[in-house]
């Protein structure tokens, strides 16, 4: 079959094919996670040494804000799309995705939106600086005007993924290939399944309280003013109906690379497929109704207190399964230790400590302690770097020969690997302990005693900074001059994508649908 | 084999930095000085050990799986992928782990929650950007709280104090062996209210009330420090909490003390505003309290530039430049303006003071309108108000 | 579902290339930066944003995204009339537009959130319940906990909205429309072409009674009543749910009054006609909407 595409500009601006657009995201994803990263670097810049010495706090304050609202949704979410849209057509045996043109206009929309954004740097009074959890009032009265563009900004990103959410489950739900039946489908299609029915439950809620925020800085209502009746405490209720099903929805994904990359290096079939699915669903369940574990020093009622620790404690649950069975899928397999799996194990680590710290923070007499310390900075950068993103560069040394029919230079990819992990654990770990000790987040200036600490971190972060240039280099010098692969580099691989496409995968798969026994 | 070594060598990293948390006590959370804080403390490190705990059997079974099921040690792998058995019991553990860890948790939550209505001492405490403010309602005691670390220590690399960012002009004072309540609420944006070694952190929510309450004993007799931990804008990071736990009898002359000043405070402020003030007079104090105790200088600048639009510049403002807006450059000091962070300093200065720091406004950095605003003028304004 | 995927598996059309998409993204980034800057300068938040040029970017932007909308369905039907579409892609679109409402009961359901959430739990404790004892006593000693909260914790005042006049008409009109859109769904099942136009038409005409009573309400409630969005929280709840549900209504009036003309125009068939039956759903969405505001908004 003739694998022609079209070609210039125009392929990539008007397409409809999941491929290209998957790999837009990527791309897209990964330039988002530099300028991010960027902020970051500026952070530990100035938290090097006590005293100010690069940012003036109100600026400071812009980079954190930043640096969250672009990393969750600029980063981590893209890039879990990009993956989606590559790999679920193949996995399941459709052509393309559902509705190929509105999958377009998921993608569009994103660079749109965060040029929004980010044009709020050149705004007078500069970008928005309350957090990316921009808790009421400091987001409405007292926000500076580029809020609106941000407000705005973020009903875009919603649009976007709400769309992107649809096209996966209707291409999940109709596009299977004859045989294809749920429970036969990959882990990965069954995360992101379930990720998007998270997304299409709360991004819209997302909106909400955006809109309310807008009105209330606007058009005189009180959503979030007690002088007319409102509450700011109700902001933070509707932010983390939404905010804690997002912090799932950027892990589930994740959690489906790994189920996928252990079995393949150990040789030997996932253990307990059926209860990492119900696993899988139960997380999800259970996010919707844990939210209020952000917000235990608010002066909630007791009752509400007791019922959001215990609800968020019982998630461990279902976590621990599905650790459990990544453990036994390693166990008396055949195991070896490629880039992709050092990295799907290193996400096993660390996710599961970073998981750790989430039982001790869900556990309010203490979280009294932890709260709005740098303890819960270390808590969900170690899910989400070590994790998300971890889960991310896993997914793509796995899939790149796939992708690109060229195969990552191994020795490089083990650079890149035992760097990050020196580092992120650098970066990461001292952040416990300055948490533990006393040091609240969103600062940009400390007392001496936590110095060492800080000083550790920063090291650690410029260094982690350094080695995602690498992973850059390696990605480019791949495409561009990679050792060729095999149809199947890895010999344990299983599924569709390897077992019935070519390598590299052709623009259009499946003309005709596979046949799955 | 450098696989492996490097992948042992890293893990220990990891096991040898996590132990070192608990054994080294600069690494660990502080158990604090009250009850609370210590039973708090206990429940942290009783989770530790349970968390370290199924952390090892966790990462020990995948060491040894790297170990023994390698390729070169297990070429053929086994071929089962299920165990409703062993599934059962790795639900069913955590789940016993997870009960025996909520039990304590509850009953310490409670015991926090609890509502002290019968308190010895009442204090509330207003969160404004960014200071604090106490009132003790029976003692007839208010004042306000705020940073006093020098700012060369802060902009410049002057030598830091021990404690650089987490001392204030004046302490919170409370009397040891006692229950205090606290009622916590903000004029402006949520803040938190934090000292660790009370174990007392409670969110400061503009229009509602929160509670809680500590009790340290009587030989804890100390200063503990916290901050501000809800992010409150450009200055969240330099909102300090000082609290300074003495004796009753100490508490009892600290008060009495306290309303004697009051009472001095007062009578001079009546003195001062009956009499008139030179221009520069009112300069030298004006500029005092815009770079000191009212702490204009940290929205509107010590050079009145301000940072637009957030915080409108004062050089070249129409109000402080205008003749016909004095009236609204005194409502804007003395009221604030509601729904932004320009709070009302009426009863935070005395009307020398708020006379002085809007003179000062209105001559300093090429503002010349030449007015000496008097305190009588203040009084006359709050008067008709 | 499985059973039916296998049975029913057919050759895939993949659309053509579509400039459609990005210039929607366009659309939406000229309409969001037209907005800020025309809100900001409209409503005198900042004095230093002439965005007087704002309303330029927001009238260009939905000008491009109407422009897009059109030309997008135009092309989506000219490819169904050229029987591109399979069964299974009509089965996407279908689903699709389920989840996409799914969407939007969440959007609704956070206002209603804010309600119940203020209502049942803001009010009593502004007034001292639970915990708030000290909030009320010391800041809003004034506050009577009543719903409608006619006079708020800072002491304004307004009146509130009955459920019996207009709105209780309104109820009636929304669910005889849903009805009248129901019979000529089946007339274009069983093919009766002159009854599914006129139907469709009456449930567009209907749907234009009800914002135009609505328009009427609102003139009411601002002029006579003092009940504004600067009311309260009262205010506030009424005016974002039913105005978001009004929005709502005008997008499916709008949806009506396309479908009566490509009905007129002889669009659709029996079997084949998604469109029709996505913007019946829409409509019947909009109506359940409409019963919960009822309910909730007016009557309680
Ligand atoms: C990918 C993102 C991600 C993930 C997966 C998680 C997972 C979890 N999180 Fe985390 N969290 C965040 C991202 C994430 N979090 C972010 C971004 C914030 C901060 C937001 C902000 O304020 O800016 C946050 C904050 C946060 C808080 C609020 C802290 C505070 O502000 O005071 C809490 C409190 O309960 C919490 C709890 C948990 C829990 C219990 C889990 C659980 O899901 C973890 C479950 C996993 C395990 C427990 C490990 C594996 C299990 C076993 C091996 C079984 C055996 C275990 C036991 C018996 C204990 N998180
Ligand atoms: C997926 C999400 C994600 C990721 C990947 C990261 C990655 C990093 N984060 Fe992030 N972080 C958040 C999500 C994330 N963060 C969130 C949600 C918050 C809360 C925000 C808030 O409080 O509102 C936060 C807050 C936060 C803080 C607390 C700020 C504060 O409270 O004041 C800090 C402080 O150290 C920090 C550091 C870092 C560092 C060093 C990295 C590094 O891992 C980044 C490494 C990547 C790069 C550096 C980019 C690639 C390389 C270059 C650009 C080349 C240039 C390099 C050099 C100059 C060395 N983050
Ligand atoms: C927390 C930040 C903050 C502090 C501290 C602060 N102000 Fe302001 N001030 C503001 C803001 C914000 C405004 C703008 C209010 C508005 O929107 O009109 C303002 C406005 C003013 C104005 C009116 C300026 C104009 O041209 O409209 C004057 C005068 C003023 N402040 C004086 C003072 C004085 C005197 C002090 C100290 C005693 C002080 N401010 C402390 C934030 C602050
Ligand atoms: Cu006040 Cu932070
Ligand atoms: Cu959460």
């Amino acid at each position: 079959m003739a694998d022609h595409h079209p070609t210039g500009i125009k392929r990539w601006l008007f397409t409809t094919n999941h491929k290209d657009i998957g790999t837009m995201y990527l791309w897209f994803s990964f330039v988002m996670f530099i300028v991010g990263g960027s902020m970051a670097m500026v952070i530990r810049a100035e938290l090097y040494q006590p005293g100010l010495q690069f940012v003036d706090p109100n600026t400071f304050n812009q980079m954190t804000t930043m640096h969250g609202l672009i990393m969750v949704f600029g980063a981590v979410m893209p890039s879990m799309v990009g993956l989606a849209n590559w790999l679920i057509p193949m996995q399941i045996g459709a052509p393309d995705m559902a509705l190929p043109r509105m999958n377009n206009w998921s993608f569009w929309i994103l660079p749109f939106a965060f040029t929004l954004l980010l044009l709020s740097f050149t705004m007078p009074g500069g970008a928005p600086n309350f957090g990316w959890t921009f808790y009421a009032p400091l987001s409405t009265t007292y926000a500076p005007p580029s809020t609106d563009f941000f407000i705005f900004g973020v009903h875009m990103m919603g649009i976007s993924s709400i769309m992107g959410a649809i096209n996966v489950i209707v291409t999940v739900f109709n596009m299977r290939a004859p045989g294809m039946t749920l429970m036969k489908m990959p882990l990965f299609v069954w995360t992101w399944l379930i990720t998007a029915f998270l997304l299409i439950m709360v991004m819209p809620v997302l909106a909400g309280a955006v809109t309310m925020m807008l009105t209330d800085r606007h058009f005189g209502t009180s959503f979030f003013d007690a002088a007319g009746g409102g509450d700011p405490v109700m902001f933070q209720h509707i932010f983390w109906f939404f905010g804690h099903p997002e912090v799932y929805i950027m892990i589930l994904p994740a959690f489906g690379v790994v189920s996928e990359i252990i079995p393949a290096f150990s040789r030997k079939k996932l253990f307990g497929y059926a209860s990492m699915v119900y696993a899988t669903a139960s997380i999800a369940l259970l996010s919707f109704i844990v939210w209020a574990h952000h917000m235990f020093t608010v002066g909630m009622p007791v009752a509400g207190e007791l019922f959001f620790m215990i609800a968020t404690m019982l998630i461990a649950v279902p976590t621990g399964v599905k650790v459990f069975n990544w453990v036994a899928t390693m166990w008396k397999g055949s195991l070896t230790f490629e880039t992709p799996m050092l990295f799907s194990i290193a996400f096993v680590i660390l996710f599961t400590i970073g998981g750790f710290s989430g039982v001790m923070l869900a556990m309010a007499p203490i979280d009294f302690q932890y709260h709005d310390t740098y303890f819960v900075v270390a808590h969900f950068h170690y899910v989400l770097f070590p994790g998300a993103i971890f889960g991310t560069t896993a997914a793509v040394y796995y899939w790149m020969p796939k992708w690109t029919g060229k195969k990552c230079n191994e020795k490089w990819g083990k650079w890149h690997f035992w760097l990050s992990m020196i580092f992120v654990n650098l970066t990461f770990f001292p952040m416990h302990f300055s948490g533990l000790a006393g040091m609240p987040r969103r600062i940009p200036d400390y007392n001496m005693m936590f110095a060492g600490f800080n000083e550790l971190a920063s090291i650690g972060a410029f260094g982690l900074g350094l080695v995602q240039i690498l992973f850059l280099f390696i990605v480019i010098k791949t495409v561009r001059s990679g050792e060729k692969s095999e149809k199947k580099p890895w010999d344990g691989a299983t599924g569709l994508e390897w077992d019935q496409i070519d390598t590299p995968a052709p623009y259009h798969t499946f003309d005709t649908p596979p046949k799955v026994s | 084999m450098a696989i492996r070594r490097k992948l042992f060598a890293s893990i220990a990293m990891l096991v040898g930095l996590f132990s070192s948390a608990i054994f080294a006590s600069d690494l660990n959370m502080r158990p604090g000085v009250t009850e609370t804080s210590i039973e708090a403390f206990d429940l942290h490190m009783q989770v530790i050990w349970v968390m370290t705990f199924v952390g090892a059997v966790v990462f020990i079974a995948m060491f040894i799986s790297f170990v023994f099921h390698r390729k070169s040690k297990n070429p053929t792998p086994a071929t089962w992928s299920h165990s409703t058995k062993m599934e059962i019991v790795w639900t069913a553990i955590p789940v016993l782990i997870l009960i025996y860890l909520t039990i304590p948790a509850v009953k310490l939550l409670l015991k926090m929650e609890e509502s002290k209505t019968d308190a010895d001492l009442t204090i509330q405490i207003t969160g404004i950007q960014w200071k604090w403010e106490y009132m003790y309602p029976e003692q007839n005691i208010t004042f306000i709280s705020s940073l006093s670390t020098p700012r060369d220590q802060i902009d410049s690399g002057a030598e830091k104090g021990e404690n650089y960012l987490l001392e204030v002009d004046n302490e919170l004072v409370i009397p040891a062996g006692k229950t205090v309540r606290f009622l916590v609420t903000a004029d402006d944006v949520i803040h938190s209210w934090w000292v660790p070694d009370l174990a007392v952190k409670k969110d400061a929510i503009p229009g509602f009330i929160n509670e809680a309450w500590t009790h340290v004993p009587e030989d804890a007799i100390g200063t503990y420090r916290g901050q501000c931990t809800e992010l409150c804008g450009k200055d969240h990071g330099f909102m300090p909490v000082v609290v300074k736990v003495v004796s009753q009898s100490d508490f009892d002359s600290w008060v009495a003390q306290k309303n004697e000043e009051r009472i001095a405070a007062e009578k001079a402020a009546a003195e001062a505003a009956a009499s008139s003030w030179e221009l520069d007079k009112l300069m030298a104090l004006g500029e005092e309290i815009y770079n000191g105790k009212g702490a204009c200088f940290s929205c509107h600048k010590a050079d009145g530039s301000g940072t637009p639009p957030l915080f409108p510049a004062l050089k070249g403002s129409q109000m402080a430049t205008q003749a016909d807006q004095l009236n609204d450059h005194i409502n804007i000091v003395v009221n604030g303006k509601s729904g932004t962070a320009m709070a009302a300093y009426g009863s935070q200065l005395t009307d020398a003071e708020l006379a002085a720091v809007i003179t000062y406004e209105r001559n300093a950095w090429g503002n010349d309108t030449g007015d000496a605003i008097q305190p009588s003028q203040i009084q006359a304004f709050k008067a008709g108000n | 579902m499985s059973t039916e995927t296998k049975e029913k598996y057919e050759k895939y059309y993949v659309p053509e290339q579509s400039p459609w998409p990005i210039v929607g993204a366009i659309g939406l980034f000229l309409l969001a930066f037209g907005a800020g800057n025309f809100i900001q300068q409209s409503t005198d938040k900042v004095a230093s944003n002439d965005g007087s040029w704002g309303w330029l970017f927001l009238a260009l932007g939905l000008a491009i995204i109407v422009y897009m909308l059109w030309s997008w369905w135009k092309d989506a039907i000219r490819e169904s009339k050229q029987g591109l579409y399979s069964a299974q892609m009509d089965r996407s679109f279908k689903q699709g537009m389920m989840w996409f409402i799914t969407s939007e009961v969440m959007f609704f359901a956070a206002f209603f959130g804010g309600l119940f959430y203020a209502r049942a739990l803001v009010m009593p404790w502004l007034a001292g319940e639970g915990n708030n004892a000290m909030t009320h006593a010391i800041l809003w000693p004034e506050f009577v906990a009543q719903w409608p909260m006619i006079v708020t914790p800072a002491g304004e005042t307004t009146e509130g909205m009955g459920a019996w006049g207009l709105p209780a008409i309104n109820t009636l009109i929304l669910l005889t429309s849903s009805w009248t859109l129901t019979i000529a769904h089946h007339a274009l099942k069983d093919g009766n072409r002159n009854a599914l136009i006129n139907y469709t038409a009456i449930s567009a005409a209907l749907g234009i009674i009800f914002l135009a009573l609505q328009v009427l309400e609102y003139h009411h409630a601002y002029n006579e009543m003092g009940l504004t969005l600067g009311s309260g929280i009262y205010g506030s709840t009424f005016f974002m749910l039913t105005g978001f549900h009004g929005f709502h209504v005008t997008i499916g009036t709008i949806f009506l009054i396309v479908m009566t003309i490509r009905c007129a125009g002889g669009d659709f068939t029996a079997k084949n006609h998604f469109a029709y039956e996505a913007g019946a759903w829409y409509w019947h969405f909009v109506d359940v909407v409409w019963l919960f505001l009822f309910i909730f908004v007016y009557i309680m």
